[in-house]
Parts: C-alpha cells; sequence; structure tokens
C-alpha cells in the first residue's frame, strides 16, 4: 500500500511538488495572517483565484497536445463581456446567458481547433490571431466597462454557503442542521471544483482524452495504435474555449460587469501558462494535467496574497512571481543533465 | 500448400518505392494454427512483406487474400478489425500513459460510454498474467519500464485484439531469456487455439526450434518455403546470401598499414556497449559487421562526442582521447557520416553549398566573415571531387537523388581533411554506380594514409571494401575476420552469433 | 541583387506581404480622395514620418527573426525594451546608450543559458526573464513613471532628422543590415538555420549549438534594448509598461515575413516586409479612425488569412 502511494507519488512528481509547494504557502499564510484563519478571507481570495484557475486548465488542454493557446485570456475576455450583456433578468434567463456565454467560449474554442487542424497553422501563432480577433470582438460589445448582473448572483456566488442559501432561501436560510458543516466554504471555489472535476473527470475516462494524452507524449506511436488524432486536437481547443468561458462568465459575475480589457487579457493568457508549468505539465505535452495547473494558479496568486499581509513592498510582487516561476522550470530541467544519448536531447 | 487452407496469401505481390524494388512478384502463404518463420538478410524484404500485410503500406501489385476473401487495407486500423495484428520493432507505445491504458489503448472496455478504468486494469490483470508479466504494475506509466518488459507489453496489447494473424516482427530481440521462453509458450498455445503466427527473427536457434515452416526472402523476393527440419544451418545460410555480387570493388589494400589510428578498449555505454576492444590503422578500411542493433550506432555516435557517460580506454593519433562533443571531436580529425542522412546528416531544405560548407565556415571566413569567393570555391571543389551531379550549388539537397545526397554529406567532411571517417551504412538506399563511386573514394582516403571504419548493412560490401571485419553481437566485438577468412558465410555465422564449430 | 530577388518559391510569401503593403496603402490613399479629397499617405513626409514611428517594432522584429529562425521564441522583448530604456535614462549622459544596451546584452545571456544549458522551453523561460524584468524595474522606479530624462543622444537618434530624414530610420537600416549581414555572411547566421531546420543535425555537424542558441538570444535581446532606448528617446523619457505594445506585432511581423514559426526558413527581407506592412496597416487604421475593436479583429483576419494563402502555395 506504501509502495503503491510511493510509486503515484514518483510518477505525478511535478504535480506532488506543486501540492506540497501550496500546502506550505497556504499554511504559513494562514498562521501568520494577522485575522487569523476566518472565512472572510478565504472567500476573498476565493475569489481572486477563480478566473485564473478556470483560464489555466483552459491552458492545459492545447499544452497536453505540445500546443499552445495564447488566445485564452482574450476568449475570458471576450465571454466576459458578453456575459454581462446576457446573464440579467429572471433566474431562467441568466441561466440560459450563461449557457450562452459558455456556448460562444466553446464555439471559439473549436474555430481554433479547426484552423490549427485544418488550416495547418502552428497554434500559437493561430491562436496569436484569433485572440485578436476574440479582444476585438469584446470591444465592440464593451467600448468601457459596464453592465449590470444580478446583484442577488453576484453576491450569492462570490461569498460563503451560508449567503448563497440566505440570498436564494433555501435549506432554511442557511440555518438548517444538515447544511452547518459547509456553510463557511465559499462558494467560488465549490464551482471551480464542480466544473472542473464536473467536466474533466468524465472527459478523462474517453478515448479522445487519451488521445491528447498519446499525441503529446509520442504523436508517431498514437498514429501506429490508430487513434483518432485530429478529433482530439480539435477537441482540445474546444475545451479550452470552454474552461476559458467559463474563466469569462466568474469574471463577469464577479464583478457584476464586463471589461474588454487587453492587458488583462494578456496577463491572464501569460499567467495560465505559469500556471501550468507550476502545476506540473510539461510544455512538451503528454504529462500533467488541468488539476495541477489549478494548483498552479493557486500558487501563483497566494504569493501575491503574502504581499498583502506581510507589508512587504508589493512592488516587489512581479520580481517575486518570476523568481519563483524560473526556479520552478529550472529544477524541472534538472534532468535534462542525465540523459545519456546527446542527440536525446533534441528529439 | 493449397490454398483453402491458407489463412493469408499473398499472390504475385511487389512493391515500389521510387524505382527501387523492395517485394518482387511474391507468392506467399501461411496457414491457421501454425508458426512460420520468415528469414533473410537485412534489407530482403521481410518488413516490406509484414508492412503490407497488416495494412501499413499498400501493395504496388498483386493480391492479397484473408480467408480467401481479397482485401485490401488502407489502415492498420482496418487489419485489425480483420484478424491480423503486428507487432512491431519500433515500439508503438506512448510513454506517458500507463500500461493499462496501453494495451487497451484504441478499444478500452468502457461502460456507459465512459471508459471502465477498473474492469481495463483487471483485464490488463489478466493479460499481463498470461504473459506472466505479473510483476508489471499496470498502473505503472510506459516511460518507467525497461525495454524487455516494454516489449512483452507490446505483446500483450497485440494479443488484448484477439488475432487470428500474429506477426513478430523482431519482437523477441529486446527480450530477456525468460520472457523469450514465456513467448515460446504464448505462441504455442496461440497454435493450438488455431492462430496463424508469423515471425520473424534473427536469432537462428529460436526460429529453428519454434517454427513449422520457414520462408527464406533475398532481394525482394520468395526464395524458397520449407517444413521444419527440411535443410539444415548451413543450407539455410546458403540461400539467405545465394546472390552474385554487382558491385565492383577497387582492389584492395597495396601500400602496408601505418601507425595506429584509434585503438578502443573496454568502452561500454548504457546496455548497448559491453565491453568494445578495436583498433583501426592508417591506411586500413576496417568494417563493422553485425545485424542492426548490436551497438554499431552507438560505437560511432560515441566515438564522435555524442554520447555522454561513456567509459573506456581511447587512444587516437597516440594520445588520449575523451570524446566529449562533435565539435571538438571535428576538431581532432574526426568526422561521423551519421545513419540517417535525412534527419542527421543533411539539413534538406537548405542548400547543397550550404550544407556542405556546414561544419566549414571558419576554413572559408576572414575575420569571420565569410568570404563569397573562398566559399564558392571550396564548394565548387568538393562538388567535383565527389561528382556529385547538381544544377547549381543553391539548389535545396531536397531535390538531389539519394546517392548524390550522400555523397554531399561525405564531401561536408572530406573538405575538413579528417584523420578518421567514420561511417555508417553509408550506401544504403543507393545506386549501384553512386556505391562504386564511394567505394573507391574511402580507398583512395586510406591509400594516402587515413583510416576508415565503415559499418555496413551489406555483407557482401563489407568482404568488397574492407581489409579487416570486425563483428559486433550484442554490445562486443566477437569475431575479427581477415584475408581468406573473411567470407559471406562467416560473417553470417558470427553475426547470428553461431560459434565456429557449429557446421556453418 | 540576390537580396531583392523573389524568384524562389520559398519566397512567395515575401511576394504576398509586398503586395498587401501596397494593397494597403491603396486602400488608403481611395479612403482618403474619396472622404478628404488629398492622398496624404503618399506624400513622403507621411511616409517618412510612418516608418520612423514603425522603426521602434522593425528594430525589435529583427531581433525576434533570430530567435524564431531557431524555432523558439523571446517573450522577454517587453521588459527588455523597458528596462533598457529606464536603466539607459536613469543613467543618463554619455553612457545612457551604453547602459541601455548592457542591459540587453545581460539578458539574452541569461535568456540564451536557460534555454540552451537547461533547455527549459524559451516560451516559460523568457516569460519568466520577462517577469524578473518587470519586477526589477517596478521595483527600481517605486511603479512610477521614472522623472529621468533622455540623453541628448538618445533625442537625436530617435526624434531629429538628417537631411530630411529620420535618423531612427538610419538606425533601423543600420540594425537591418547587421542583421542580413550576420544571415547571410556568417558562419553563426547560417548555423542559426541549421540549428532552426534540426538540431540534432546541426549538432553532428560540429556546430556548437549552445552557443548558436546564446548568441541568437543575445541578438534579440540588444534589438529589443535598441529599440528601448530609441523609444525612450523619443517620448523624450522611459515610462512603465512601454514596450508591452511590441511584442505581438514584432513576432507576426516575423511571421508575415514568411519566417517558419518552428524555425529554419526565412529571409531577413521578409521580416523588413512584414514590418512594413504593420506600420502601414496601422497608420491607414489610424487615418480611417477605425476603433481599436476593429482594429484588432483586422489584425486577426489579416494573419490568418495570409498564413492560409502561404500554406496553400506550399502544397501545390
Amino acid at each position: 500500500m506504501i509502495g503503491k502511494l510511493k510509486a503515484t507519488v514518483l510518477r505525478n512528481r511535478g504535480f506532488t511538488g506543486a501540492l506540497v509547494l501550496f500546502a506550505v504557502l497556504f499554511i504559513t499564510y494562514q498562521s501568520i495572517h494577522p485575522r487569523g484563519f476566518s472565512t472572510a478571507v478565504l472567500v476573498q481570495n476565493s475569489n481572486e483565484v477563480v478566473a485564473l484557475a478556470f483560464v489555466a486548465i483552459a491552458q492545459t488542454i492545447p499544452v497536453l497536445i505540445g500546443g499552445l493557446d495564447l488566445s485564452v485570456g482574450a476568449v475570458m475576455t471576450l465571454t466576459n463581456t458578453i456575459a454581462s450583456h446576457v446573464v440579467t433578468g429572471t433566474p431562467m434567463q441568466m441561466l440560459l446567458g450563461a449557457v450562452l456565454t459558455l456556448g460562444a467560449g466553446t464555439m471559439f474554442g473549436l474555430m481554433n481547433g479547426l484552423i490549427v487542424v485544418y488550416g495547418r497553422i502552428q497554434p500559437i501563432i493561430a491562436t496569436l490571431a484569433t485572440g485578436a480577433i476574440a479582444i476585438g470582438l469584446a470591444l465592440i460589445l464593451r467600448p468601457s466597462p459596464g453592465g449590470d448582473i444580478d446583484g442577488d448572483l453576484n453576491w450569492a456566488a462570490t461569498n460563503a454557503v451560508f449567503d448563497f442559501a440566505e440570498t436564494y432561501g433555501f435549506a432554511d436560510n442557511g440555518n438548517a442542521a444538515w447544511i452547518q458543516p459547509f456553510v463557511n466554504i465559499p462558494v467560488p471555489l465549490i464551482i471551480l471544483l464542480v466544473v472542473a472535476l464536473g467536466v474533466w473527470l468524465p472527459f478523462k475516462r474517453t478515448v479522445t482524452c487519451r488521445t491528447i494524452y498519446a499525441i503529446g507524449s509520442a504523436e508517431g506511436a498514437a498514429h501506429l495504435s490508430g487513434l483518432p488524432i485530429a478529433r482530439a486536437k480539435i477537441a482540445a481547443f474546444t475545451l479550452a474555449g470552454f474552461f476559458a468561458a467559463c474563466g469569462g462568465l466568474y469574471l463577469a459575475i464577479q464583478t457584476s460587469s464586463g471589461n474588454a480589457d487587453l492587458t488583462q487579457a494578456g496577463t491572464y493568457t501569460l499567467n495560465s501558462i505559469a500556471s501550468v508549468v507550476l502545476g506540473g505539465t510539461s510544455l512538451m505535452g503528454g504529462t500533467g494535467g488541468p488539476i495541477g495547473s489549478m494548483i498552479g494558479a493557486f500558487i501563483l496568486r497566494i504569493i501575491s496574497f503574502f504581499f498583502r499581509i506581510l507589508s512587504i513592498d508589493p512592488l516587489l510582487q512581479p520580481l517575486i512571481e518570476g523568481l519563483v516561476l524560473l526556479v520552478a522550470v529550472s529544477l524541472g530541467a534538472l534532468r535534462t543533465f542525465r540523459v545519456k544519448n546527446k542527440l536525446g536531447l533534441f528529439r | 500448400m493449397n490454398s483453402s487452407d491458407a489463412i493469408v496469401q499473398l499472390r504475385g505481390v511487389s512493391r515500389y518505392f521510387g524505382g527501387v524494388t523492395a517485394l518482387d512478384n511474391v507468392n506467399f502463404s501461411c496457414k491457421a494454427g501454425s508458426i512460420h518463420g520468415i528469414l533473410g538478410e537485412n534489407g530482403a524484404g521481410k518488413s516490406t512483406l509484414i508492412k503490407i500485410l497488416s495494412g501499413v503500406l499498400g501493395a504496388s501489385e498483386g493480391q492479397i487474400l484473408n480467408n480467401g476473401k481479397q482485401v485490401s487495407y488502407r489502415s492498420t486500423a482496418e487489419a485489425t478489425a480483420d484478424g491480423i495484428v503486428c507487432i512491431f520493432q519500433e515500439l508503438s507505445l506512448v510513454p506517458d500513459l500507463t500500461v493499462a491504458e496501453n494495451i487497451f489503448i484504441d478499444q478500452p472496455p468502457r461502460r456507459m460510454g465512459m471508459i471502465d478504468n477498473r474492469k481495463q486494469r483487471q483485464m490488463a490483470v489478466e493479460l499481463l498474467a498470461r504473459i506472466k508479466c505479473e510483476d508489471v504494475d499496470p498502473d505503472a506509466h510506459i516511460r518507467e519500464l525497461s525495454l524487455s518488459r516494454r516489449q512483452m507489453i507490446e505483446i500483450a496489447k497485440a494479443l488484448a485484439k484477439n488475432p487470428r494473424v500474429l506477426i513478430l516482427d523482431e519482437a523477441t530481440s529486446a527480450l530477456t531469456s525468460n520472457d523469450v521462453e514465456t513467448v515460446y509458450d504464448l505462441m504455442n498455445e496461440l497454435r493450438a487455439d488455431g492462430v496463424a503466427c508469423i515471425f520473424i527473427s534473427h536469432r537462428m536457434k529460436e526460429v529453428d526450434a519454434l517454427c513449422d515452416r520457414l520462408s527464406v526472402f533475398r532481394n525482394g523476393q520468395h526464395i524458397q518455403s520449407f517444413d521444419k527440419g527440411g535443410l539444415n544451418e548451413t543450407e539455410i545460410v546458403q540461400l539467405m546470401i545465394g546472390r552474385e555480387i554487382t558491385a565492383q570493388y577497387p582492389p584492395k589494400r597495396s601500400t602496408p598499414i601505418g601507425e595506429t589510428t584509434l585503438s578502443v578498449s573496454s568502452l561500454r555505454w548504457e546496455n548497448s556497449l559491453k565491453g568494445v576492444d578495436l583498433q583501426v590503422n592508417a591506411g586500413e578500411i576496417v568494417g563493422l559487421g553485425g545485424l542492426d542493433g548490436q551497438g554499431h550506432k552507438e560505437l560511432l555516435l560515441g566515438l564522435f562526442g555524442a554520447l555522454r557517460g561513456m567509459t573506456g580506454e581511447i587512444t587516437f593519433q597516440g594520445g588520449t582521447y575523451k570524446p566529449s562533443s562533435p565539435a571538438q571531436s571535428k576538431r581532432q580529425g574526426l568526422a561521423l557520416v551519421p545513419e540517417d542522412r535525412k534527419t542527421e546528416g543533411l539539413m534538406l531544405e537548405m542548400s547543397i553549398g550550404d550544407n556542405i560548407l556546414l561544419p566549414n565556415y571558419k576554413s572559408v571566413s576572414q575575420a569571420g566573415v565569410i568570404n563569397g569567393r573562398l566559399a564558392n570555391e571550396a564548394i565548387a571543389k568538393a562538388i567535383e571531387l565527389l561528382q556529385i551531379k547538381v544544377g547549381s550549388a543553391d539548389d535545396p539537397v531536397e531535390t538531389l537523388s539519394g546517392g548524390n545526397q550522400q555523397k554531399v554529406v561525405i564531401a561536408k567532411w572530406l573538405m575538413l581533411n579528417p584523420d578518421i571517417i567514420l561511417l555508417n551504412d553509408p550506401t544504403r538506399g543507393i545506386d549501384v554506380g553512386t556505391k562504386q563511386e564511394i567505394y573507391r573514394l574511402m580507398r583512395d582516403l586510406v591509400e594516402a594514409g587515413k583510416s576508415v571504419l565503415l559499418y555496413s548493412t551489406d555483407y557482401a560490401e563489407l568482404i568488397g571494401c574492407c581489409d579487416r571485419v570486425c563483428v559486433m553481437y550484442d554490445g562486443r566485438i566477437v569475431s575479427e575476420l581477415e584475408g581468406d577468412t573473411l567470407t559471406e558465410e562467416a560473417i553470417v555465422a558470427a553475426s547470428l552469433n553461431i560459434h565456429k564449430d557449429d557446421p556453418a | 541583387m540576390t537580396f531583392l530577388s523573389f524568384s524562389k518559391p520559398a519566397d512567395r510569401p515575401l511576394l504576398i506581404a509586398l503586395l498587401t503593403t501596397l494593397v494597403i496603402l491603396m486602400v488608403g490613399t481611395a479612403y482618403t480622395l474619396t472622404t478628404q479629397g488629398t492622398a496624404p499617405l503618399l506624400t513622403p513626409s507621411y511616409l517618412l514620418q510612418q516608418l520612423q514611428i514603425g522603426s521602434f517594432l522593425g528594430i525589435c522584429a529583427a531581433g525576434m527573426m533570430m530567435v524564431v529562425l531557431l524555432g523558439h521564441i523571446d517573450l522577454s522583448v517587453p521588459w527588455t525594451m523597458t528596462a533598457a530604456a529606464m536603466m539607459a535614462t536613469s543613467v543618463g549622459g554619455p553612457w545612457a546608450i551604453p547602459a541601455g544596451l548592457s542591459v540587453g546584452l545581460a539578458v539574452g545571456l541569461l535568456n540564451g543559458f536557460g534555454v540552451s544549458f537547461l533547455r527549459i522551453p524559451s516560451m516559460i523561460f523568457t516569460l519568466g526573464v520577462d517577469s524578473v524584468l518587470r519586477g526589477l524595474m517596478v521595483a527600481h522606479t517605486g511603479g512610477f513613471a521614472p522623472q529621468t530624462k533622455a540623453s541628448p543622444l538618445m533625442r537625436y537618434l530617435a526624434a531629429d532628422t538628417f537631411l530630411g530624414i529620420p535618423v531612427a530610420i538610419f538606425v533601423w537600416a543600420f540594425v537591418s543590415i547587421v542583421i542580413a549581414a550576420i544571415l547571410t555572411k556568417t558562419g553563426f547566421g547560417k548555423s542559426i538555420y541549421a540549428v532552426g531546420v534540426k538540431e540534432g543535425a546541426a549538432y553532428l555537424s560540429g556546430i556548437r549549438t549552445r552557443r548558436v542558441i546564446i548568441g541568437s538570444f543575445v541578438a534579440s535581446a540588444l534589438c529589443a534594448s535598441t529599440a528601448g532606448v530609441l523609444l525612450a528617446g523619443y517620448s523624450a523619457k522611459a515610462y512603465q509598461d512601454m514596450g508591452t505594445p511590441y511584442l505581438l506585432p514584432a513576432i507576426a511581423a516575423v511571421v508575415l515575413g514568411g519566417t517558419h514559426i518552428l524555425g529554419g526558413r526565412g529571409r531577413y527581407l521578409g521580416t523588413l516586409i512584414g514590418a512594413t506592412l504593420i506600420v502601414f496597416l496601422n497608420s491607414v487604421l489610424s487615418i480611417m479612425q477605425m476603433p481599436e475593436s476593429y482594429r484588432q479583429i483586422i489584425y486577426g483576419v489579416v494573419i490568418i488569412t495570409m498564413l492560409l494563402v502561404y500554406g496553400r502555395g506550399k502544397q501545390n
């Protein structure tokens, strides 16, 4: 049993490393926090991490096939502006609006996939271009920040379970006995986990997903084994679009508005790549997974929380973030010194 | 054998690659419930045969029948669906997926449309038990397994498809002796179940012990099929060789051997080199013989500085030599013509001139800037020396024929005037005329006091060209042949590691 | 004049990009003729002014190309530019420009080390370096626009004219000649292509591939720092995030110029045309007073369409 666990841990070295790093950072953070461990702080922190976590998950899937999606931040921004228009009205209309938002992001991802597979343009450059298109559309939809997303929805989705129940008046306004163990869990965290696991775990059990990993690991072997390569590539970009849209939708609900912010889109894309790498996914493809990237996003965010409570000059924040990233990837690179046949370095 | 009990049958099948005939009007059939061995030298057409059977390649001419029905497969998936499964030499496993996932990679057990991981794992455990690999964790990634274990997983993957025809292409070459026994038992079991096994192996003893029927291929032709025991080992070797030598070789050494250029002792690297001892002298062409994958490639790469962690003693031109990188080896006076000219030797889309100059920019530059006149002169000289047939030196190398491409690779190294040139199968896939030019060139080089170390898969070439041939087997040099002992029979026997006291 | 020939099939993208540039100018002129009755786009002074502004992008693209030819990418361009500009203005005086360029040298060496020795994908390593540089600069300036001014020489190089032509264009021309000469006239340049085509084969040809990679990243960072110094001279000061708008257009210029994003293929002339295309596309869109939203969409559509057209040529 111990041996089994050890093997699993070793097999997922990158992921385990990320998890340990996150745990250490989180416990340290909570223990030195001036207000101690409190629901309010947890809720606030969760809110700040959800959008990035979704975008990091989105980035992971194209990275698994050895590609890269430079449009994830832009698609998040685009869907953010869409949501700021359509997620209004009655609960039913809002639900429809949310579905529409997610559908738009998914279609955008599908377009990326089709361009990459049938247009035979390298993913990095194709998504660079479609990212510009997404930003353009976002700017048309929201030339200036605005929109009015239902206040109740905003309140319910960005607070603890208790507030959610109270807002929508179920479980005896959050006072029912059965709900007590959960009342302090932040709703954003639940949304993140439910969507991420709810989509990824079933998908993981399809041949398409298996093919995604196989393409990144050894495309030749995948081909010899008769796997559906084109379908898997298209699916990878489509899913990236979907998860980016989840990020955009959440951001809209969280901020009650839409904002076509070009700089923010770029930052999210770059941070998504950093999260993917921190979470133990190889940029060469084939190993890792979105759950790791989610942890990677947590790590990136928690570093910034430290600046807030340690009253370190927040100006040092980008420096520390960059150093953490460089050190993490350099550690991962140490294996290159063990390669015996130097031709193996070149692949 | 009449066609009714044949499970697969080829009728007049030929396959051409450009102008090269890989298979020439082959008639072949294989019975259900039998083990059919296929023998032949490197390049005899064995691989093409099984690629056609398993749907990787199509036939240029002729018919393929499966159970009496004419078929033509466009992919391995189609052949698999029809019961023909092949275990390829180059592994088809995905290193970052688990053993269980790889075994059932494209047809996993499902429940409600989802892959049923538990069932998949359980089925994998059963299959692993069947091939006596209970020690393999079905959740282990292929990357973690030894080459031998991977090969066994490859066999499990094939079994999972319930084949009616199972093709094993050198599938036992990487296995440990225990695993080889397991595979033999398994094949006997499959035979009892009515499966046809087509078995390709270089291990003569294996083939003899296992197969019911044997077919010998040579030069793309099916020479003869016979039942087990029909011919003895010597006769089989004769059949495999029996071709006239088509190329003309220049006369052998006229000058006496010079000083020792390169001397290697107990060279070891990973699992590929297990203590190589070798000496190459000035004025001498030394051949490396043996079957593919016995460590030649690693030996040449290691000498040229491309391997890390090699141990052993090397002296070169009288001094201790520690290869550390190709750039340093180049400066010391070594050159390597690598195995695959398309991926290792040339930049296909770059021009002929650029390719020739690639290792030589220093000699045509002044103060770091290429002198156009010097460069053009050097290119023109190289093209003339090797008589490369080019329209313009600015054309991309990919526009040249294979033979002329290989000449470009050799030309770029000769410009450096190396003391020893290492060649990894330089004449593979090139025409007879160019071959002869390359032989002539090697002879000229050694006459001028240089040394040549040549690995070739063509035994006739080794005999015709080399002053001395060292045969490698399993990471060692097992035999050195020279003068009268340098015969095709002796090389074949040594490369199959049949001992000299055997009747070979 | 092989530099200006388009005879090979591989040069088709260059020809298409050149024609597209002309079409863009014609469309812009048609627009101004119908709306204002004038053709300012075709006046030399306007063209020169656009090229002056475009020189910063052109210089970045020249450096980026060196790295893209290897099959790598340099995402540290934005803050290399900014850091060089900030260092140059804070040092000031005669040492301003050397200070800016030494930032580039240091960044290039670091990037090259990470990519060649540690073999970390350039995408992520240069991203990390960019972030570190940003951190250093934000800490250095306190996050505010630095008060220091560009030196007179920087002002002259970026904003002045010589013989009626902006000096910045001469700088761009100088960088172009140097890069084109490196790529066509030196063993180092030829080795860049070789590493980009097939690093393993280049290595087996006895090329010191690590040096080649480091050299290319140094070239890229030097170009970025030159552009940063010039941009600071043009604006008379350095400012936060001044390099960010140059990253993606630089990559686009390289790719539209026919350089393959996976390395090994491309001519400098192409990058020059690609940069010019983007500069004129920008100015025409400005004249049309196209809102940012449509500009972004047009950029994206132009890149995708042109690459699809290039790709079709290859199949035939």
